[in-house]
């Protein structure tokens, strides 16, 4: 019996408060987009309409930090630019998860030289790479179904609890 | 126009001027491509951009970029490349001086072309080239303490012996927390 047979028969579900939490988390995934180079051309195809974000529930792209879920960078990263991605990521609040987007986030990617971060994983947590120089808005997709996926079976609690940090 | 007519035009105009006020042997002429070049003493630089401005003849009103290239050599080590412009004519001339190794120094362009002053930053962050009398000679794209972390000196990423991946140290990232 599926579940909408289910539903149709008693009108209600049972399932874990955990779960049903995690299942609105991974469909309400707000990104902050970070499009410091070429991948934020994919990155706006994967939101337009061919492609269509809004499938997945993630079409409404938040250009504040505080109100975003998932941290796209798209882009090179420099030493310099380094210390901005940084302070965008402590700005978001508990739960938040990063997709590094492309080569040149994920490992400095053409840019073998002194001034590119060879690798953002070197300062922030990375959930999610994505590769491809720069990646098909599909691939990009993926990625992000990917994060669902680690959303859905994430230990989910009502309140995030972390260590507060102060943000100069 | 052919490309080789152009130069002929433009030698026409400039070397004569440039001969009449510095003497022809004060500098050498390189063509390639149907582009001329012309290498002036480093001293006389700012004489003859100030020349080639103010002459009604050529009029030199812009300058389009100014490039500095390190051959990595004992003598006249840094080569800076200024290219001109005259709007009026459409001459384009390039001319070139060498500087040595030790302390670099170049006079300014800053007092006839505005353009200079964010060009000659960039080379001066870039390869360390010291241009006197330029108003705000600071670093462009690296940061301002960008120093050798053994030394404390100064670092240029363009010169010849600046490893490519960088110095370890010289370039602070944030601490990866969680």
């Amino acid at each position: 019996m599926g579940l909408t047979d289910q539903l149709e028969r008693d009108g209600f579900l049972t399932t874990t408060i955990e779960a049903a939490i995690n299942w609105a988390r991974k469909n309400s995934v707000w990104p902050m987009p970070l499009g410091i180079s070429c991948c934020a051309i994919e990155m706006m195809a994967f939101a337009g309409p061919r492609f269509d974000v809004a499938r997945f529930g993630s079409e409404r792209f938040s250009f504040s930090p505080r109100q975003s879920d998932l941290l796209i960078v798209a882009g090179t990263v420099t030493y310099k630019m380094a210390w901005v991605v940084r302070k965008i990521y402590d700005q978001m609040p508990d739960p938040k998860w990063v997709l590094s987007m492309g080569a040149c986030a994920s490992s400095g990617g053409m840019f073998r030289s002194y001034s590119v971060v060879q690798g953002i994983d070197q300062f922030i947590p990375v959930d999610v790479f994505v590769a491809g120089c720069p990646p098909r808005p599909e691939n990009l997709i993926q990625g992000l179904m990917a994060i669902q996926d680690k959303i859905q079976h994430s230990k989910g609690r009502l309140i995030e609890r972390s260590t507060p940090e102060l943000v100069d | 126009m052919t490309s080789a007519e152009r130069l002929e035009q433009v030698k026409n105009a400039v070397l004569p001027v440039l001969a009449g006020h510095f003497g022809s042997d004060t500098f050498s002429i390189t063509e390639h491509r149907n582009e001329l070049s012309v290498t002036v003493p480093r001293e006389r630089l700012l004489e003859v951009a100030d020349v080639l401005k103010n002459t009604p003849s050529l009029h030199f009103d812009m300058l389009k970029d100014v490039c500095a290239v390190d051959w990595n050599r004992r003598k006249q080590r840094f080569e800076l490349i200024y290219n001109f412009w005259s709007l009026d004519f459409n001459y384009r001339l390039r001319v070139k001086c060498f500087t040595e190794e030790k302390a670099p120094h170049v006079d300014s362009l800053v007092p006839l072309y505005g353009s200079a002053n964010w060009y000659e930053r960039e080379a001066y962050d870039m390869h360390g080239i010291i241009f006197d009398g330029h108003p705000d000679l600071r670093r462009m794209y690296m940061p301002e303490d960008f120093l050798d972390p053994v030394s404390g000196e100064p670092l240029y990423p363009l010169r010849k012996d600046f490893p490519m991946m960088g110095i370890p140290g010289s370039l602070p990232l944030p601490e990866r927390k969680p």
